[in-house]
């Protein structure tokens, strides 16, 4: 069985299952109580389960520090960071120790914590509310990336994250949040992690996006003059390597699609990774469509910096016709 | 004796202009007829301005803005507090104070309408531009006030901040840092009851924000931030010790009577009683109370002052509207760095390419 549900409400419906699955699973964050979240992802929950989700200070350090300690206590803390714009403010807690207990403790402690927070930019928000950092975090030793983009993988890669016994950042689109509705199965849902959703099939051209790049692909990919194969990683770490380089050793062409800022970005270390393992199935250089290395403009200059189909199009063109 | 007290500490409170507009004369700041009808004046003029804004928003013509409605005393009284030479630091809900301090009302606009033109701080201005990022600005004005004292300079630095600011650790290491150097700062916590959704009792269990100055080793004092006389003369004098080399952490109780930005409902979170409770405790309508019964201000003044304010807004808004038309995309790879490095050309010139080829 499905239910038609928007990712939000595949998120919350998820959180529910799980507290419910697991009374160890502790739901906390700034307004995701009473208020059930700026985006409402938590809404209603705190009625059903009062002792396993609680308002926290605006902490953000704070937040994750605790979620250290509580996961060495034997729970599993679920921490909502309001944007994910200021996960910066509790970077040194998630680099320093969320991703290292296992190491440091040699293996004898883990940190099974699922961080989440809404990514991204196209919601004409305040400095500081557009931001993606997946590369920052996939650049951390320890840490594991789920970046969903469909109300189905939101709930799967959800609950993969939590039951996960390592640490998650769990980034979600925010302009796919109520943007976007799908089938999403009603019963157990889980996406493995490391598992890529080849989204459509096509011989031409392999075409890799996530998050909210995915839909924006898609558009791009209906209007261009080639037939794509469009694929969703689902979890940026780890990456599903091998479905992308199956597909680029059959198309031989390539296009890796981010709103992050282009240098350092994943669509670097993708192509590097297409470099080492499939350079001699290339028949053009591997285009990056990304944003740009600025700040995230406020919101007047913001469709100038987020890649659209046109651009993603024009970088689809350019790898075809190479 | 095997245990005794190691220190003791308390808090005061003070106010100036009760509830209902009745003044302790003996506390009254020394203010001319035209300083006190300027107080008047500001908070006028700001709560009008959030008023539009929030219109102006519904109306999809600007983004979402943070209103300071309900906290214009504590706003212009500590605005009008500063000196020119003084640093004023704020956080994202200042308009009251940015309105005082001069800064022109269309660059509110424009930074409401996402344009980083409205966030320009003139050269020679002691305005930090707005800190989204809650409480990252107190560690700012804690380096302006050690600059300060480290030149030697005659002036102050005073940084605006939240009660739910106070709860970050940025804020801990302000205080305490202010005060290992002898910063010039006041740190001004607009205690507006309100984190979003959580209450003060709920940010904290700390009978006050003022005492988290104790553990820092700096003054704390808490002020009725509804009192804009009160808030006047704490500031003032906050000021005045600072630039001694004394920080200072000053609490100003107030409310938020509108919703914490524009994408929120409070009704999700707090009564109509309590909104209510607050409404009659209202710091303009106050201070007009004051002004009426000392006789400096009357119906004809109040007429005049809404008229000033209407056009001078109403121009305002022309102007935003003017220049959001004038906004040029390629700008954002300017201001990056001194000199944009070969790859960031590289990138601008592919945008511009880019851009010619889809319009
Ligand atoms: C570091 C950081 N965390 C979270 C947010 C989201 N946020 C914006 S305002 C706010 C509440 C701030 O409350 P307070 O400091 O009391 O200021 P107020 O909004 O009441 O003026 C939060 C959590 C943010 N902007 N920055």
């Amino acid at each position: 069985m499905t239910e038609q549900l928007n990712m939000l409400e595949a998120i919350r419906s998820t959180l529910r299952a799980e507290m419910e699955r697991d009374d160890g699973v502790i739901v906390y964050g700034q307004d995701v109580g009473r208020n059930g979240g700026v985006f409402r992802a938590t809404q209603g929950l705190i009625d059903d389960y009062p002792g396993q989700i609680y308002d926290a200070p605006v902490a953000e350090s704070g937040i994750v520090g605790m979620g250290v300690g509580l996961a060495a206590h034997g729970l599993t803390p679920v921490p909502e960071i309001q944007f994910s714009g200021f996960m910066h403010q509790a970077f040194a807690q998630i680099q320093q120790h969320a991703a290292r207990l296992r190491s440091r403790s040699r293996g004898t402690m883990n940190c099974p914590m699922t961080i989440r927070a809404p990514s991204g930019g196209g919601i004409r928000a305040l400095e500081h509310h557009s931001e993606s950092f997946e590369a920052g975090y996939a650049h951390t030793p320890g840490l594991q990336i789920a970046y969903p983009s469909s109300p189905a993988d939101a709930k799967g890669l959800l609950a993969a994250s939590i039951r996960n016994p390592d640490p998650v950042i769990f980034l979600e689109p925010t302009r796919l949040y109520r943007a976007v509705s799908g089938e999403v199965p009603e019963e157990e849902h889980l996406v493995p992690f490391g598992e890529a959703n080849v989204v459509e099939e096509g011989e031409d051209i392999t075409v890799v996006a996530w998050g909210a790049m995915r839909r924006e692909t898609q558009r791009a990919a209906n209007n261009a003059d080639a037939d794509v194969e469009l694929i969703d990683p689902r979890t940026i770490v780890p990456l599903d390597e091998e479905t992308i380089l199956d597909s680029v050793r059959k198309t031989g062409r390539c296009v890796v699609v981010h709103e992050a800022p282009k240098t350092a970005g994943m669509a670097a270390e993708i192509t590097a990774r297409i470099n080492d393992e499939a350079l001699m199935y290339l028949e053009a250089p591997v285009e990056r469509v990304t944003g740009y290395d600025v700040p995230f403009p406020l919101y007047a200059r913001e469709e100038d910096y987020l890649p659209d189909p046109e651009r993603i199009r024009s970088g689809i063109e350019r790898a075809v016709e190479y | 004796m095997p245990r005794e007290r190691a220190a003791e500490f308390t808090i005061d409170h003070v106010q100036v202009l009760d509830e209902s507009g009745e003044a302790d004369e003996d506390l009254v700041p020394n203010l001319s007829e035209e300083e006190l009808l300027d107080l008047y004046r500001n908070m006028k003029r700001a709560r009008r301005f959030d008023t539009r804004a929030i219109a102006l928003q519904r109306r999809g013509e600007i983004g979402t803005i943070a209103p300071a409605i309900g906290q214009e005393a504590v706003q212009v009284a500590s605005a009008t507090a500063l000196s020119e030479a003084d640093w004023m630091v704020p956080s994202f809900r200042e308009s009251a104070a940015y309105l005082t301090r001069g800064i022109d009302p269309h660059l509110l606009l424009w930074y409401a309408m996402g344009m980083e033109e409205g966030a320009e701080v003139p050269e020679g201005e002691h305005t930090m531009p707005p800190s989204i990022a809650v409480g990252a600005q107190t560690l700012h004005g804690a380096g302006l006030g050690w600059g300060q004292a480290i030149t030697d300079d005659d002036a102050a630095s005073l940084v605006f901040f939240g009660d739910g600011a106070s709860s970050e650790g940025d804020a801990y290491e302000a205080f305490n840092m202010a005060g290992v150097f002898d910063a010039h700062t006041v740190f001004l916590c607009q205690n507006n009851r309100y984190a979003i959704s959580v209450p003060t009792e709920n940010q904290t269990r700390a009978e006050t924000i003022a005492q988290k100055a104790i553990a820092g080793g700096i003054d704390g004092i808490q002020v009725d931030g509804n009192d804009v006389l009160g808030t006047y003369k704490v500031v003032t004098e906050a000021l005045e010790q600072a630039r001694q080399g004394n920080p200072i952490l000053v609490e100003a109780l107030t409310y938020r009577q509108s919703m914490h930005t524009t994408a929120d409902d409070p009704s999700v979170y707090r009564t109509p009683e309590e909104e209510a409770e607050w409404e009659e405790r209202d710091p303009i309508d106050r201070y007009e109370d004051y002004l009426r019964s000392e006789g400096v201000l009357d119906d004809e003044t109040v007429a005049e002052i809404e008229e000033d304010v209407e056009t001078e807004l109403e121009a305002a808004i022309e102007r935003a509207r003017e220049g959001e038309k004038e906004v040029v995309p390629a700008e954002m790879f300017d201001h990056v760095f001194d000199e944009l490095p070969q790859s960031l050309r590289k990138q601008r010139d592919e945008f511009r390419r880019e851009e010619v080829d889809h319009d």
